[in-house]
């Protein structure tokens, strides 16, 4: 291990780096607040808040790079995941009543554990690939991997659809936290994402209010008994 | 003469964190009252329960051992030994030597123990009940804290909290996302060990749902001032303790002038005012949790902690 303050631990200490930096790790442990909490509403509002640290990181970094298309970023992540999402979410939330959580499928602190293993996954898939870029590049790149694996846990780990769908709205989270790190990202390509995750959206939603329908509850597990149904 | 600086710094810390620490709790219901639209108390007033306990006549319960008799006196002095080895306005106490992070949770721990054992040699139900509560919730508190102290060994080189705190203060670390995590992670424990909303209510008056107030029933008198004022001194330790380690401003250098303590002494006051207030929003705002998701809560620090040293490991390289 490096003494502190030598070989590629120099680049610390620099505070337009270290600011970004930290926004990166507030949205890593707020995928992970997504991760513990149970209650419906609860989960919501903490989505809304990792949107707006998103939205933060994203300015921040237009600031930092001089790139003022990463200001349209953060103004779209912030109004759009920030504010309208959570918004949508809320009113869906209500409309069908269930501010009871439904129970996940594994318990909150297996799930917590299996996050933690999952980070640690994220940082043996991106050391190799990294080994050449400083320290930062490197932790930046872990941390966006982290929330995206994260969100893909959640999504597992819930059985409820709304859950669920949050789940993969923090998922691409992730990604856009990847994309504002890296200079020089093309503003198409997180426009393209930002309208295939609001498609998704649509989609997700019309699916909550047919499991609704059908099943009275939004418990995914539901939908196993229409498979084997079929058998 | 620096021997000399330091004596002195560490005498006036003592005393303040002696005469504060009631005044913090003080201040903490007071702010609580006002965000609930009362008058509430002045925050003098732990103050003057102490003084009124303290003019009272300690009894011990019927049966009971020895063990009553001393735990107050126990969970004083290693509280306030405790407290003695965290910096508050200033670097270089005289105690700087010895405050090793993990001295540090050895004698919080050796507090929590005594308490326990004179928790359950009364024989009453809630003390046993309040006892085993703590030991269960300190299980988890204890490797989260631990992680957290590896974490800052990690970074400064060293785990003595002067060293550290020094480190920290020179600023040349940056901020970093371990110690981002292991804020979080302290936070949780501190809460914890604190008995604070979330994981236990301070002024709860239902038996049941006690944790640290149980095993404080079968004290009168002396011995309750006593036991309540080292609550009030670990409130205070913990509040410094996270200042000095996380929002290290202001504080005076090793063989600063007492020109510099001023300022120190002004940035020290403001930072725990501030948590204080922090402390009062938080516990006006949530509810507190259920007694078995107390020991989840904590496991998510401990999560924090362990993620907090991968995080150290990828930037510093595996080696």
């Amino acid at each position: 291990m490096n003494p502190p303050g030598s070989g590629d631990g120099h680049v610390f200490g620099v505070l337009a780096y270290d600011v970004g930096h930290l926004l990166g790790g507030a949205v890593l442990v707020l995928s992970f607040g997504l991760l513990y909490q149970r209650r419906t509403s609860a989960i919501i509002g903490l989505y809304g808040t990792q949107a707006m640290v998103l939205a933060a990181a994203a300015a921040w970094q237009a600031w930092v790079q001089s790139a003022p298309e990463l200001y349209l970023t953060a103004a779209i992540t912030l109004a759009a995941k920030g504010v309208l999402m959570p918004a949508a979410l809320r009113r869906i939330a209500t409309r069908m009543a269930v501010h009871r959580g439904v129970e996940a499928a594994m318990g909150i602190f297996p799930s917590m554990a299996a996050g933690v293993c999952v980070v640690a996954l994220a940082v043996l898939a991106v050391m190799p690939t990294a080994l050449q870029s400083t320290a930062l590049t490197r932790e930046d790149l872990a941390l966006a991997l982290s929330v995206i694996l994260l969100g893909v846990l959640m999504m597992i780990t819930r059985r409820s659809a709304l859950a669920q769908v949050i789940g993969f709205l923090s998922m691409e989270n992730g990604l856009i936290l990847a994309a504002v790190g890296v200079a020089g990202m093309p503003l198409v390509v997180e426009l393209s994402v930002a309208v295939l995750v609001l498609v998704a959206f649509v989609v997700f939603a019309v699916l909550v209010f047919r499991i609704r329908g059908h099943f009275q509850s939004l418990d995914t597990g539901h939908l196993d008994t229409v498979l084997r149904g079929r058998e | 003469m620096t021997a000399l600086l330091g004596l002195a710094a560490l005498a006036l810390h003592v005393t303040l964190m002696l005469a504060a620490a009631p005044l913090l709790v003080g201040v903490v219901r007071w702010i609580k009252a006002r965000l609930t639209g009362r008058r509430g108390p002045s925050p003098l007033q732990p103050w003057r329960d102490l003084l009124r306990l303290s003019r009272k006549q300690a009894i011990h319960a019927e049966g009971s051992s020895r063990m009553l008799r001393a735990a107050p006196v126990t969970v004083f002095a290693a509280t306030l030994a405790a407290a003695a080895l965290v910096p508050s306005f200033a670097l270089g106490m005289a105690s700087a030597p010895v405050a090793d992070l993990l001295v540090l949770a050895g004698l919080l721990a050796m507090a929590r123990g005594a308490a326990a054992l004179a928790g359950m040699d009364a024989g009453t139900a809630f003390g046993g009940i309040g006892a085993s509560r703590v030991v269960t919730f300190a299980v988890f508190a204890e490797p989260a804290m631990l992680l957290v102290i590896f974490t800052l060994a990690l970074l400064a080189g060293t785990t003595n909290l002067d060293a550290v705190a020094g480190v920290l203060r020179e600023g040349t670390l940056g901020l970093r996302v371990s110690l981002g995590l292991a804020l979080v992670a302290i936070l949780a424990v501190a809460i914890a060990e604190c008995g604070r909303i979330p994981a236990d209510n301070a002024a709860t008056h239902l038996e049941l749902t006690m944790v640290h107030e149980a095993m404080a029933l079968d004290y009168a008198g002396a011995d309750l001032a006593l036991i309540e004022w080292s609550g009030a001194i670990r409130l205070l330790l913990w509040m410094s303790l996270i200042a000095a380690i996380f929002a290290p401003f202001g504080i005076a250098p090793a063989g600063g002038s007492p020109l510099d303590w001023v300022l120190g002494l002004v940035a020290w006051a403001a930072k725990v005012l501030l948590l204080a207030t922090g402390l009062a929003v938080l516990e006006s705002l949530i509810a507190r949790m259920r007694l078995f998701q107390v020991p989840e809560f904590l496991g998510v620090a401990i999560l924090l902690g362990l993620l907090a040293v991968i995080f150290l490991f990828i930037s510093q390289g595996f080696a």
